[in-house]
């Protein structure tokens, strides 16, 4: 088993007495890419910036290789952070700005001149030593700023929504980039994004957050396919998030339609929420459909399309890549394995799972 | 796990030890500063109440500096000298500076450094070469006197407009100008509605200026008056190197005071919120 | 309105810059490199090798690095304090600084001369502390006391403009890297702040190498500076030509000094962007 290279215990941070984490706890394993993930506000950043030292949190430690660094200056952890942009000294080359903590932990100049060339070559941006930051684009500028990062050979690379400002082509490009990274380094990413498709491409485990609490924990597949609430169903992609009754085991009433499903252990008669993805709905002759209805827009979205279609008093999100006029009576068809349920959250805090297996 | 008592707590305790005692450096600090801007301004102001003939024991609260200031025929004439170059000077430099600000924003890029070279001229230059240049030139063909000093400070304010209302043109949107046009606007009613919006803090800020330097200027002045006009500035050297009067007491304290409301007026009413300053949304 | 048009409006200010700065400055040309009666020379260059006004250009200069070096090393911390408060009333502050600048220059003069007169509120803090009294008043110390006070707004406020800029990511980036605050001050602040640095030397020592008024006043006459040799060639001595020679001799200093401080501003910020 790999071993716990980070843990925050009990970490409760406010800003202006806004509490923007409570009891915060969180492990990170030794070479793995983990991923937070939640909406602005929900404290992924501030998790960040405790982990990098330019914060101190109010109350619970953080370990890093189960040594207490709560209060160690940033300047003094192993661990080195690529930030949202603007971050590379404008007054220096990228040469300069690559060799900056090299100069301070006082390498030779050849070491140096080594781990520049190789840097450089890692991300892909061979022979830029002596360019100017200005003559960069955001893309270049980041992976510049990557580089200055792992020269130092930190264990764990932080990385504060690194892509935010970048275009969508750019963004893809960097998401693979740093994936090979990944690999090729063999250390620990953290990650902070609002961007669910990004997280869901380069993340081995997601941390999905809101208000200041962990919502999930799991692998992307885990998280796509099996939100464990309406708040992660909802943030990751799109979805049909319906209330239902869950009435006894693999069976579900919605929509005033029973249904049969794959889960257990709700109880009898239960109000959960139900989670149905939009690719997940088919559709069907309407004498053949679990329920009736019209669809009420058509949208071609390049590899599929969108439709809305009002069945049943609600209207149903659902990918198709057959063409179906607005207008049509159809039926509405998904599978059992496809219904995914989820236990109603009664108060806020509830909100926030317990993450101790 | 490690003990609740982890050297993690003792660590923060010292870096708090040591934000604390940056914090009472940096009071400490500022507190020197302070005190070397605004103590002479003090004894300035406590001295203007002092009735005593020598000038620093205390003989009493007195009002009499005060009346002797606004009887005084030398600073009333000054003073209302000084009021009206500086508020013609400003308008009249405000004006020709908006109208050459908005030409060279039209401007190619040679006429426009020959614009902005220009423009530095009376910027960089000392003052005391600028006023004997002026000078020079004035006693050519004018005696000197009220004009050639007005001339003066219109001249080196202008500089001072430009370069508050060009940035603003630089960031105002170009096309919004021209849609106005193809709406049906007069280029006049286009100007009034559509640019003056997006430069009018410019101009203001730059009218401020130019009164701001009318009102501080010595050198410049001091080589275009001639016999018999006198600034405020002007006025005082020449008091100044008579001696000291204690209606000058006077005079400081009030002009302070007016400045201090003037500013706090213009600058810093409670709606203006602080820029970039708010504590950044790191949540 | 058109591109050409709009070009007009510069038309009256094209006629101030002929009449009134490029005319006067040919005026002080003229006057500099020819005789009373018309003749071509270069005596009134020259006449700055006069011994006295050779050592009033030398004093000058060396009250005017003093004063400058002065205001940087005060401007610099408070500007860096300034900075850092995390306070509401941040701008308030600020202005707190800047406020002495409006007063009238005299004014402030005026001030100083109160303070270290031989009568003055220092020397008569100082006799009540039993210590002796100090003659500071017509003397250099007094003219450099005089120029500071007058020209450190100029030196604090383009320095905290830069400072403002700075973004905190840097800093934050720096430490990241492993700075400590010693190396993110030299490394990093210092550097990005330069053209403030620029800015403010070029605001203070220009004032401060030309003066005449300051030394007239707290200087008493006995502390000659080029600006006063100047001054009197041309309000008591009538000695146009040799003034306008001494004229282009400072200006020609002024120049040098903006080129060599220029030189240090590799954004070319600095310079003319003074406020």
């Amino acid at each position: 088993m790999k071993k716990k290279l980070i843990n925050f215990v009990d970490i409760s941070k406010s800003y202006d007495k806004q509490l923007v984490l409570d009891e915060f706890n969180l492990y990170v394993l030794e070479n793995e890419f983990v991923t937070l993930l939640g909406p602005s506000g929900c404290g992924k950043t501030t998790t960040l910036r405790l982990l990098g030292g330019f914060e101190t949190p109010d109350k619970g430690q953080i370990y890093f290789d189960s040594q207490d660094i709560t209060y160690l200056p940033a300047n003094e952890r192993r661990l080195n952070t690529v930030f949202q942009k603007y971050s590379l000294f404008p007054h220096m080359s990228i040469a300069e700005n690559i060799a900056f903590g090299l100069k301070i932990s006082k390498k030779s100049k050849a070491y140096i001149d080594d781990k520049i060339k190789y840097a450089l070559k890692l991300v892909n941006l061979d022979g830029f030593e002596n360019r100017s930051i200005d003559s960069l684009s955001g893309g270049q500028q980041q992976r510049i700023a990557i580089a200055r990062a792992i020269v130092n050979e930190p264990k764990v690379l932080l990385l504060d929504e690194p892509l935010g400002a970048l275009d969508l082509k750019m963004r893809q490009s960097m998401q693979y980039e740093l994936i090979r990274l990944k690999e090729e380094l063999g250390i620990t990413f953290v990650y902070v994004t609002h961007d669910q498709e990004e997280a869901l491409t380069i993340s081995d485990t997601i941390v999905v957050m809101n208000q200041g609490y962990i919502q999930q924990i799991g692998t992307p597949e885990m998280i796509y396919n099996e939100p464990e609430n309406a708040f992660v169903a909802d943030f990751i992609g799109e979805s049909n998030i319906i209330d239902a009754t869950f009435i006894q085991d693999e069976v579900v009433e919605i929509l005033g339609v029973k249904m049969p499903c794959v889960d257990k252990g709700f109880g009898q008669n239960t109000p959960v929420d139900v989670v149905i993805r939009p690719e997940d709905v088919e559709l069907v002759e309407p004498s053949e459909g679990s329920f009736e209805g019209d669809v009420t827009s058509l949208i071609f979205k390049g590899v599929h399309y969108e439709l809305d279609v009002m069945a049943n008093g609600y209207e149903w999100l659902v990918h198709t890549t057959k063409l179906v006029p607005v207008g049509t009576h159809v039926g509405i068809k998904v599978t059992p394995f496809n219904i995914q349920i989820m236990k109603k959250p009664e108060s806020a805090d509830e909100e926030a799972v317990e993450i101790d297996e | 796990m490690v003990k609740q008592n982890s050297p993690g707590s003792c660590r923060n305790r010292n870096a708090l030890l040591s934000r604390r005692t940056t914090n009472l450096l940096s009071k400490t600090y500022m507190a020197f500063i302070f005190l070397f801007l605004y103590l002479p301004i003090f004894v300035l102001i406590v001295l203007s109440f002092n009735d005593s003939k020598t000038r620093v024991e205390w003989g009493g609260f007195t009002l009499k500096w005060y009346v002797e200031c606004f009887q005084s025929e030398t600073i009333m004439s000054a003073f209302a000298t000084t009021l009206q170059i500086t508020l013609i000077s400003a308008v009249i430099s405000t004006i020709i500076g908006t109208m050459a600000a908005m030409g060279i924003s039209k401007m190619k890029r040679k006429s426009r450094t020959f614009y902005l070279g220009a423009t530095n001229i009376p910027l960089l230059n000392a003052d005391i070469v600028t006023g004997i240049s002026m000078m020079l030139l004035f006693v050519k063909f004018i005696d000197l006197g009220f004009v050639t000093v007005l001339i003066a400070h219109i001249t080196f304010s202008i500089p001072y407009v430009i370069l508050n209302v060009l940035p603003k043109l630089k960031a105002a949107n170009h096309s919004t100008y021209e849609a106005a046009l193809d709406l049906g606007a007069t280029p006049l009613y286009a100007f009034y509605k559509v640019t003056w919006p997006e430069i009018r803090s410019g101009v203001f800020s730059g009218f401020l200026m130019a009164v701001t330097m009318s009102l501080d200027d010595f050198s410049i002045t001091y080589f275009t008056k001639g016999a018999g006009v006198n600034t405020l500035s002007t006025m005082l050297y020449t008091e100044l190197r008579k001696g000291i009067k204690p209606e000058l007491y006077a005079l400081s304290t009030i002009l302070f005071f007016t400045v201090l409301i003037l500013l706090l007026a213009v600058n810093y009413h409670p709606s203006k919120k602080t820029p970039s300053r708010a504590k950044e949304d790191f949540v | 309105m058109n591109r050409i048009k709009q070009q007009f409006l510069a038309g009256p200010y094209l006629v101030w810059i002929i009449g009134f700065i490029l005319l006067p400055l040919a005026m002080i040309l003229y006057y500099a490199f020819f005789n009373e009666d018309g003749t071509f020379t270069l005596d009134n260059i020259a006449s700055i090798a006069d011994p006295v006004n050779l050592k009033a250009m030398g004093l000058s200069l060396e009250l005017g690095v003093i004063c400058t070096l002065i205001c940087l090393l005060l401007a610099y911390p408070l500007a860096m304090i300034l900075n850092n408060l995390h306070i509401k009333n941040q701008s308030f502050v600020v202005f707190v600084f800047m406020l002495p600048m409006w007063m009238n220059f005299m004014l402030r003069i005026l001030a100083w001369k109160l303070l270290l007169n031989k009568n003055g509120v220092l020397n008569t803090i100082l006799l009540s502390l039993g210590m002796e009294r100090i003659t500071i008043l017509n003397t250099p110390a007094a003219v450099v006391f005089g120029m500071v006070y007058d020209y450190l707004p100029f030196m604090i406020l383009p320095i905290y403009n830069a400072m403002a800029r700075i973004k905190k990511d840097y800093i934050e980036a720096a430490h990241d890297l492993g700075a400590n605050n010693f190396t993110v001050f030299f490394k990093i602040i210092v550097p990005l702040t330069v053209s403030g640095i620029i800015s403010g030397i070029v605001m203070v020592f220009v004032p401060a190498l030309t003066s005449f008024a300051i030394s007239e006043l707290l200087g008493g006459g006995k502390v000659l500076l080029i600006g006063n040799i100047i001054e009197e060639s041309f309000m008591q001595g009538m000695q146009w030509n040799i003034g306008s020679g001494l004229s282009f001799v400072l200006m020609v200093f002024v120049m040098i000094s903006m080129a060599i401080t220029n030189a240090f501003d590799k954004d070319g910020e600095g310079g003319t962007a003074v406020w």
